[in-house]
């Protein structure tokens, strides 16, 4: 092949990748077709870029939101109001906006006519409102209000309670992520309480029984202790760095090989490029508990436990893997699909990486009866939002 | 030259890395190594793994073929790109390290809150990468060419291969101990072989370096052309030649007429002892006293030249892609800057040696000025001065083969893992739903096209085309990494209108000098060192824009900019504001 055969391939490839990008970045804005197809564009695309400000729930930021549903409604103006103050107003009028209706006021869609709406400046245009309740879960949180000049005809009426009834929706998902992340938050409180109490009763008996032949060893195991529950019980902070989880891990595992007088072999595999890359609080030590607790107690030989961090790329791997009992995968897919079971810390962690990184960020477990288990995981090495407080 | 030994070098180094990769994972298995704390890699061996990854092909190869051909000016090469560095050090390293951004896209959606200008941002990641990894692959076929005749294809092949096999196969998991191991190879490689020149110099008279007149030949010499040609010729010359010239066949003594030559490939030139090195056509070499004076190439516009050489590899260090990346590995902010400190001195000792071999190069290797491949003079001038045949000769040469070798390796690899890492994030990610498979087609992807680029045959010098990628990351990231940071009233229509603007200008600058040739007048000087008014451009475009559009300021402004400034260490609420969880499912 000639040389400048080949640069003319490499060159078209490259043009062709960026150009792959735009196409599909601008595609929407240069094709539309016909007439109608652009007109329901156009409302889709209002509708689209109005969605993410409302999804963050009633707040002063809502006002992006208004400008864009004004446009929709072609009324002269248009007001977005709390249960008790104006929020948003967009358009014409501003005079009006230190008695727009309130959730408090508002029950049902309403027109409200001049004797309701008109002030006492002369150049005010407006005359007429139709304002309509917003509602999350049957409570009257807001109200949405349409100013018109004229006496607002039936279509506009109409478009007002359509969307009242939209941002209402937006208003139940913003709830719903709300109550999603405190229900993580949740889920966090009651793993830490939990973690213990087994855990606690036998490390405390291990370290009674090197008290009287190793008190050396007890003094250090007993410090060992206490800086693992310090870290597992500290308030805040819903992240840690990876390194702050593996030194708790060895707190735990140092407390765990007592019990289990040398039966127990740790092996470590770590890259340090991603000791300093932020994880959800508590995701790896429930799932070290879990391969202890049901992976190779009761295991007279004991057993091996490797846990391995790699570089991959923007994100880190991270598995924990025992050689021990295994459990069957139906079994476990049931518990983790929210069955009562004795995983509750390994569902936990499934659902906390889910909420933080998204969908495709859950536990993989490899596992089978006799044949040990792998938890696998993967953790971007940057997520917006992510970091330790 | 021995091909086998050549070959042996290469392997060396390649199974070397492999090996390394592996046994460093496996490194530290045993219980008695468990604590956490013992893995943390300490300054010094970060420092060598950030000099591992960034010592390129330009800077064991090029500066050296540079300095043999120009002089003087371009010592500024090895200052630039040791200097771009105290910058990082100053005003970006600790801010971004507290951003938690990983990558350049990272910080853009982290400081801007705009998808867009991430997407942008990781097109720019994406050029500059490719640009990069282009001279790396091109060095490594002029290196097996030189050393081992094998095609020139073999070379960009060869190293692809290795780069995507280690990459694929998770060789680089150990990255950081492999990079370390490659700056000391690569020390090592080029520091031997110098000093034990420099002794042979010495024991040869030391011969002064810049006589009066041109280079000439200290003995008689025959060359072979292995790629026609254009000399220019000043006065007439008698040599005996062998092969074509201006496309006759000739055998025997002729005399080369003053004015241009064409010299056909496979002709053998056998110039007399004393005889004035004719230059390859475009070479505008330096030749006398002047080799040793700034700005005496007699090229037009040198001052301009310089100074944005300068501001190209003094800003546009920050913004090469594989280069932030390694801060991470840093425990802390003191330990980054430690590291940046110990980063300096190591660079700063290794572009010391470049210098010799382009001084010796004008005595004892001249002819490369005549076949144009300057770059070739750290890898011929060991078998030069020792004699092709002589062991000592062989063993120096198997050294700085392997060197180069390790230099196109580990930059090689640190580019594709970061462009690789950009491509599926942001590119391939909404394609391919395993994130496995997208980094591994985003690895395919970022090794074909420089690949298909450098066996495309754009024969351009090493150093030049790193320079131009140098021009267009000061183009777009310095400017998005100084005002992000340091500027709170950049606003993302801003950023976007500058990287717009800054990329756009340098990448048609470095385009069309790539594909059309460097050119004369100021036109060609503006083409061939766009940075010093593409970066001001973007610059300014950046600021008017951002203070035309104050409503785009992000909502989190405050809350970023005291993570940015606020060390580590100080107890802080830095607040639970998560610009982007409206944009989550």
């Amino acid at each position: 092949m000639s040389p400048e055969l080949l640069a003319a391939i490499a060159s078209l490839v490259a043009v062709l990748a960026v150009a792959a990008v735009l196409w599909r970045e601008l595609r929407p804005r240069v094709l539309l077709g016909p007439a109608e197809h652009r007109s329901t564009y156009r409302i889709l695309h209002r509708i689209t870029l109005a969605s993410p400000p409302l999804r963050a729930g009633l707040a002063p930021g809502a006002s992006r939101a208004v400008k864009h549903l004004h446009a929709l409604t072609g009324s002269a103006a248009l007001a977005l109001a709390d249960s008790e103050r104006l929020l948003a107003w967009s358009g014409a009028g501003e005079s009006h906006q230190h008695h727009v209706p309130t959730g408090e006021q508002v029950s049902e869609t309403r027109v409200l006519g001049p004797d309701l709406v008109a002030c006492r400046e002369d150049s005010c245009p407006l005359r007429y409102a139709v304002t309509a309740p917003l509602t999350t879960s049957d409570l009257q949180v807001g109200a949405v209000t349409a100013y018109a000049t004229g006496a607002p005809p039936a279509g506009l009426v109409r478009a007002v309670e359509e969307i009242a009834d939209f941002i209402s929706g937006q208003l139940d998902l913003a709830e719903l992520e709300s109550s999603r992340a405190e229900l993580a938050e949740a889920d966090l409180r009651a793993l830490r309480a939990q973690i213990s109490p087994h855990f606690i009763y036998n490390s405390l008996g291990a370290i009674a029984s090197y008290i009287r032949t190793d008190p050396e060893h007890a003094r250090e195991l007993l410090l060992e202790f206490a800086d693992f529950t310090r870290y597992s019980f500290r308030r805040h902070g819903e992240f840690t760095t990876l390194a702050e989880e593996l030194k708790s891990i060895e707190h735990y595992l140092t407390l765990e090989q007592a019990r289990f007088a040398g039966r127990l072999r740790v092996t470590l595999r770590i890259a340090p490029e991603v000791l300093g890359v932020v994880v959800p609080f508590l995701c790896l030590q429930p799932l070290v508990e879990n391969a202890v607790q049901h992976g190779l107690e009761g295991q007279p030989r004991g057993g091996q436990i490797t846990i391995v961090a790699e570089d991959v790329g923007n994100e880190a791997h991270l598995s924990i893997e025992d050689d021990g009992a295994g459990m069957d995968p139906q079994t476990l897919r049931h518990q983790l699909g929210g069955a009562p079971g004795d995983r509750v810390g390994l569902a936990n962690v499934d659902e906390r990486l889910r909420a933080t990184f998204g969908e495709e960020y859950g536990l993989v477990v490899e596992t089978a009866v006799g044949a040990g288990s792998k938890v696998s995981l993967r953790v971007p090495k940057f997520h917006p939002g992510v970091h330790v407080a | 030259m021995n091909p086998t030994a050549g070959l042996l070098a290469v392997l060396l180094v390649a199974i070397s890395t492999a090996l390394l990769g592996i046994v460093g994972v496996r490194a530290a298995r045993t219980t008695s190594d468990f604590y956490v704390a013992s893995r943390t890699v300490s300054p010094w061996w970060n420092a060598s793994a950030i000099s591992g990854e960034y010592l390129s092909a330009a800077s064991f190869l090029g500066v050296a073929g540079l300095i043999l051909a120009y002089g003087a000016d371009m010592l500024w090469f090895g200052v630039g790109y040791t200097a771009g560095y105290l910058l990082l050090l100053v005003l970006v390293a600790a801010p971004l390290r507290r951003s938690g951004a990983y990558t350049l896209p990272d910080f853009a959606e982290l400081r801007l809150e705009s998808q867009v200008l991430r997407k942008v941002a990781s097109a720019g990641v994406v050029t500059i990468g490719w640009l990069y990894l282009l001279p790396q692959l091109h060095a490594a076929g002029i290196t097996l060419r030189t050393i081992t005749g094998t095609p020139a294809w073999v070379g960009p092949v060869a190293v692809a291969a290795v780069v995507l096999v280690s990459v694929l196969a998770g060789g680089m998991r150990a990255i950081t101990f492999v990079q370390a191991f490659q700056y000391w190879l690569k020390v090592t490689a080029i520091a031997i072989p110098a000093i034990v020149l420099v002794l042979v110099w010495r024991a040869d008279g030391s011969p002064e370096i810049t006589s009066e007149g041109p280079a000439t030949f200290t003995e008689t010499t025959t060359v072979e052309v292995a790629a026609p040609v254009e000399l220019e010729v000043a006065e007439p010359l008698l040599v005996h030649a062998e092969g074509t010239l201006d496309g006759d066949a000739v055998s025997g003594e002729v005399t080369l007429p003053a004015g241009g030559v064409q010299v056909g490939t496979g002709t053998e030139l056998t110039f007399a002892e004393d005889a004035p090195v004719p230059h390859a056509q475009g070479l505008r070499a330096v030749d006398g006293p002047g080799w040793t004076y700034p700005m005496s190439s007699g090229t037009p516009y040198a001052l301009y030249t310089t100074y944005s050489l300068i501001i190209a590899l003094f800003l546009g260090t920050m913004g090469l892609p594989h280069v932030l990346v390694r801060f991470y590995t840093n425990p802390d902010g003191r330990a980054a800057r430690r590291t940046t400190v110990t980063v300096l001195a190591m660079l700063g000792v290794f572009y010391l040696f470049p210098t010799i071999y382009g001084g010796l190069g004008r005595l004892y290797a001249p002819e490369l000025l005549l076949t144009g491949r300057t770059e070739a003079v750290v890898l011929l001038l060991p078998s030069a001065m020792l004699g092709a045949g002589s062991t000592a000769g062989q063993v120096l040469t198997v050294l700085v083969t392997a060197g180069a070798f390790a230099a196109f390796l580990s930059t090689a690899s640190g580019l594709t893992v970061s462009v690789a890492g950009v491509l599926s994030q942001d590119v391939l990610n909404r394609r391919i739903s395993s994130p496995v498979t997208a980094f591994r087609v985003g690895t395919v992807l970022a090794l074909l096209v420089p690949t298909l680029l450098a066996l495309g045959g754009l024969d351009l010098a090493i150093a030049d085309v790193v320079g131009l990628a140098f021009a267009v990351a000061a183009s777009t990231f310095c400017p998005l990494l100084l005002l992000g940071i340091w500027w709170r009233r950049l606003t993302d229509a801003g950023a976007m209108a500058g990287l717009v603007v800054g990329g756009g200008a340098a990448t048609a600058a470095v385009g069309a000098t790539i594909m059309l040739g460097s050119s004369t007048g100021l036109p060609g000087a503006l083409l061939a060192q766009p940075a010093a008014w593409t970066v001001p451009l973007a610059f300014i475009t950046m600021v008017v824009v951002s203070l035309l559009t104050p409503g785009r300021r992000p909502r989190g402004l405050w809350r970023t900019m005291v993570r940015l400034h606020t060390p580590e260490d100080v107890p802080l609420d830095r607040g639970p504001w998560d610009p982007e969880r409206r944009f989550r499912r």
